[in-house]
């Protein structure tokens, strides 16, 4: 295996709606800025790969806009997922392997506010026997809340344990959209929104995008004092259909992270893309992520959940920490699909 | 499969599918088309090589620079790059067929637009051929590029080849 590492990382403000931009101006800026940090130009790039969803923009090809940020004349050597961002660094990681590059610029975004999000994510589904009845995203997580609870696996309380702590970590955060001191008892006074969910076991909706540097071997030093090494990296995807799953726990994040070496050693810092509190009880069990363990410093998902790019971020978020060398080993978690249906694993290490 | 068999088989379900997006123009796009609603036509200089692109855009894709500074106003005359005879009619296209859809260098600008050519026998165009704009009376104009119906020869010798050649 080739040694990879992400050694940059820029990402835009997550916001609930950005009136102004349209999608591709959300992106400009944020691969602007990474490309200007690591003093950056085109001929540089072996490779670009970027996530995104039509079905957000609601335009076919809406991702092709998206190129005017990166500059792709003279034509660039570049790929695209309908998928987040994190599958687009797995893709770009992937093409480095194969030798085929060695410096991979890596993007996502999305703008669902232009939608209803939760009902967009309907289309994700079976087309002949579930979307037809329409289940918005918030019920179908519900329904995994309220079999997790049913099941004993887990109680509102831990639940409100993770949203809490995200808000409050998100402080720090600047590019959070949802941050703030709220105890665990204030949580669980709230109404619910779908119950068993709380607004606060509920992730934002946000628009934003952000963007990765990939860079293979000595050259990695090049950009970064201290890269981030992908020491392992996995994606593993469960059924479509819910009732064919065990949805009190992930066994995808479970096989991703045994795979990825999650466990090999203290794990410093996660990062994880969680769009609901019950999911992210069941991620950290699925990584086998104990007390010593600081999970989302950022605040992860819970409080910014810029759609296409939330689970890229994370990945820069848990590299910036092997940067500043307040961690040494970090993972970083992406989900896409119904109730963590298909998740990836991402390792980093500063040695 | 036998003929009963394929009987049984569900070959059309309805699904509609219906989602509503609240779309905006973006920055870049919206002062072009607040512009032209008022009858000017707006670019925007690449800061790396002074390029105009025509409408403005948020960014150069040819260097991947955001552009930010001042709009440049174009004039409504230019050149015919290219063109295309069409026999097919087009719900969305207010000329009889046949008409001629071009690309059209506005003067001063590094990009070229699509539209359509009019008042013009079609065994006379050709490219190089200097075109100005025909406008919709100002009071129909709106936030659209069909504020201009079509572009028409304006009575000027053609154009050098060299000056447009390099975005045939």
């Amino acid at each position: 295996m080739r040694d990879v590492a992400v050694v940059g990382f820029a990402q835009s403000q997550s916001k609930r709606r950005e009136v102004n931009l349209n999608d591709t101006e959300i992106v400009i800026p944020v691969i602007h800025e990474l490309k200007k940090g690591k003093n950056l130009k085109n001929e540089d790039m072996d490779f670009v790969c970027s996530g995104s969803s039509d079905y957000l923009a609601g335009a076919p090809f809406a991702f092709v806009m998206g190129l005017d940020a990166v500059g792709a004349w003279p034509p660039v050597c570049e790929s695209h997922v309908e998928m987040d961002g994190a599958w687009a660094l797995y893709e770009a990681w992937a093409k480095i392997q194969m030798g085929y590059a060695e410096v991979a610029l890596v993007y996502g975004f999305g703008k669902p506010s232009m939608g209803d999000l939760p009902l967009t994510m309907a289309l994700q589904l079976d087309p002949y026997t579930q979307t037809p009845l329409w289940p918005d995203a918030i019920s179908m997580a519900a329904l995994q809340a309220r079999i997790c609870l049913e099941a004993g696996v887990l109680t509102d309380r831990d639940m409100a344990e993770c949203a809490s702590r995200d808000r409050r970590n998100a402080k720090d955060n600047p590019y959070a959209q949802v941050k703030g001191d709220f105890s665990i008892e204030q949580i669980l006074a709230d109404p619910y929104l779908v119950n068993p969910l709380r607004k606060h076991d509920c992730s934002p909706i946000s628009d934003g995008a952000s963007a990765v540097l990939l860079v293979a071997g000595d050259r990695a030093k090049d950009y970064c004092d201290r890269p981030a090494w992908i020491k392992g990296i996995e994606h593993i995807c469960e059924p479509l259909d819910l009732n064919v799953r065990d949805l009190t726990r992930s066994r995808s994040t479970e096989i991703a992270a045994e795979k990825a070496g999650v466990g090999n050693a203290k794990v410093d810092v996660a990062e994880l893309a969680s769009p609901f509190s019950h999911q992210e009880v069941l991620l950290e069990r699925a990584l086998g992520l104990g007390a010593d363990t600081n999970v989302n410093p950022s605040g992860g998902a819970m409080a910014g959940n810029p759609m296409m790019a939330v689970g890229l971020s994370r990945i820069g978020e848990a590299a910036r920490r092997i940067w500043d060398g307040s961690a040494g080993r970090a993972v970083a978690h992406a989900t896409s699909g119904p109730c963590l249906q298909q998740n990836l694993v991402c390792v980093l290490e500063g040695n | 499969m036998s003929d009963e068999a394929k009987d049984d088989v569900v070959k059309v379900i309805r699904t509609p599918v219906q989602l509503d997006y609240n779309y905006s123009a973006g920055r870049s796009a919206s002062r072009f088309l607040r512009s032209i609603k008022e009858g000017k036509l707006i670019g925007q200089r690449c800061p790396v090589d002074g390029r105009v692109y025509f409408p403005s855009r948020g960014s150069c894709p040819q260097h991947g620079v955001p552009i930010e500074g001042e709009p440049v106003e174009l004039v409504d005359r230019g050149t015919l790059v290219t063109f295309s005879i069409v026999r097919i009619p087009a719900e969305s296209v207010p000329l009889e067929i046949p008409f001629v859809t071009i690309q059209v260098l506005l003067d001063g600008a590094d990009t070229i637009l699509m539209h359509l050519l009019g008042n013009c026998d079609l065994e006379k165009v050709h490219m190089g051929m200097r075109l100005k704009a025909r406008w919709k009376p100002k009071e129909e104009w709106e936030e659209s590029v069909a504020n201009i119906i079509y572009f028409e020869p304006l009575d000027e010798p053609d154009a050098d080849y060299d000056s447009y050649k390099e975005h045939i």
